[in-house]
């Protein structure tokens, strides 16, 4: 008699990718910051891009529509064309 | 299991959050067999993984946040006494298959297909029982009001399924009002500290109307319309009570909010149900989540075969 096992997972193999490389500074680099759009979020990115600055890194800023969905397909491209580096933040 | 539904098994149901995979009907009902449904229970199970897949629900920002929130599943229709579920006794609680194993299907298609595991994209500080599955049915036939299907625009003919974004139930005891006036004033006094005192127009609500006390409102003649007007009416927040600071409590809206005259919940936030044991004069409230395009709407869907 044979059994048969059903599975009820979705049955997907991870997709595995290497991390792009640490830079080794961020002079002349161009860093995103994406806001989740949580409430004083804004707060603590102002003060990261103070920061950046000071390392002599361009900042882009965005923000996703809302806390409580991912960011759209379209941001993520736009974020990854123009940047080398991103930072997301969650604050509350 | 398969038996439970005419549609075909390789037919893709929804894209399962969080991980946006296409669910056919045959992984729902291996799932389904695994929480412990019958066959007839499928259709069910089928339409509520619809219903919580869609972009107004928001099941990956349900998952994600933080906060103790999880599909609650609203049977309304002639499927619910078909399949045995329950609207009586105990009805929030446990002992009735149907009730228990359909939200548990819901709730491992989840994880199962979608990859939403506590842990990973589920993030709950505590969560609640009612996410193992929290499914029920309304009780219609001992209601003198219109269903909440027929609320949001059904036919009572129709079978559907209401999915809301919700936390555990709180119970609401009021053993002494005799009047419609004074229950609702009860109700609402409770209703004000729905997820939190502070919380005004954000989040939506669900509050399940036991028969004792819907005896009230229709003996008097209440309608379900009729309720809500006087229920809002008694939800009304002066926000200089409820700003930031107020009471010497930090938690609050910002301080630019002070001065209004604000509801506790927006047009159609509050949704109620008809459902409980006969004896018992109480009701019970679910608090719900960030409601609207930034958050989770309730969706109904149709049970078809």
């Amino acid at each position: 008699m044979t059994t048969t096992v059903l599975d009820p997972t979705a049955e997907q193999r991870l997709a595995m990718r290497e991390r792009t490389d640490r830079p080794e500074s961020l002079s002349g680099l161009t860093v995103g910051l994406l806001d989740i759009s949580k409430p004083r979020g804004d707060v603590f990115l102002d003060r990261v891009e103070e920061r950046l600055c000071a390392l002599g890194a361009t900042v882009a800023r965005y923000a996703k529509p809302t806390f409580t969905k991912p960011a759209p397909v379209d941001l993520r491209y736009e974020i990854a064309t123009q940047c080398d580096a991103v930072i997301e933040a969650l604050a509350d | 299991m398969l038996e439970g539904t005419t549609r075909p098994s390789d037919e893709v149901v929804a894209l399962v959050p969080p991980n946006l995979v296409g669910c056919t009907v045959e992984k729902v009902a291996v799932n389904a067999v695994m929480a412990g449904c019958r066959p007839e229970y499928l259709p069910v199970v089928l339409a509520a993984v619809e219903a919580i897949c869609t972009d107004e629900f928001n099941m990956h920002g349900v998952l994600a946040t933080t906060m103790s929130v999880g599909p609650i599943l609203v049977v309304n229709g002639p499927i619910a006494a078909n399949i045995g579920m329950n609207s009586g006794i105990n009805v929030l609680g446990h002992g009735n298959r149907a009730n228990s194993t359909i939200g548990r299907a819901v709730q491992l298609v989840v994880r199962n297909i979608g990859g939403g595991a506590p842990g990973g994209i589920d993030r709950a500080t505590l969560g609640h029982v009612g996410k193992q599955g929290f499914c029920f049915a309304e009780d219609e036939a001992g209601s003198p009001w219109n269903s909440l299907a027929e609320e949001r625009g059904f036919d009572r003919s129709q079978s559907t399924v209401t999915a809301f974004c919700g936390e555990g139930p709180n119970l609401v005891m009021d053993q002494l009002s005799r009047s419609p006036e004074s229950l609702t004033r009860s109700l609402a006094a409770s209703l004000r500290s729905a997820v939190s005192p502070r919380v005004v127009l954000g989040m939506d609500g669900m509050l399940v109307i036991s028969p004792e006390h819907m005896a009230r409102y229709r003996d008097a003649g209440w309608d379900r319309s009729r309720f809500l007007a006087e229920l809002t009416e008694c939800l009304m927040f002066d926000t200089d009570r409820i700003v930031a600071g107020a009471d010497g409590i930090e938690e609050g809206l910002p301080p630019e909010l002070a001065g209004h005259h604000l509801p506790k919940f927006r047009p159609g936030g509050l949704l109620v149900v008809h459902a409980g044991g006969l004896a018992g004069l109480f009701s019970a409230i679910i608090g719900g989540w960030k409601n609207g395009p930034g958050g989770s709407d309730p969706v109904t869907r149709e049970i078809t075969p």
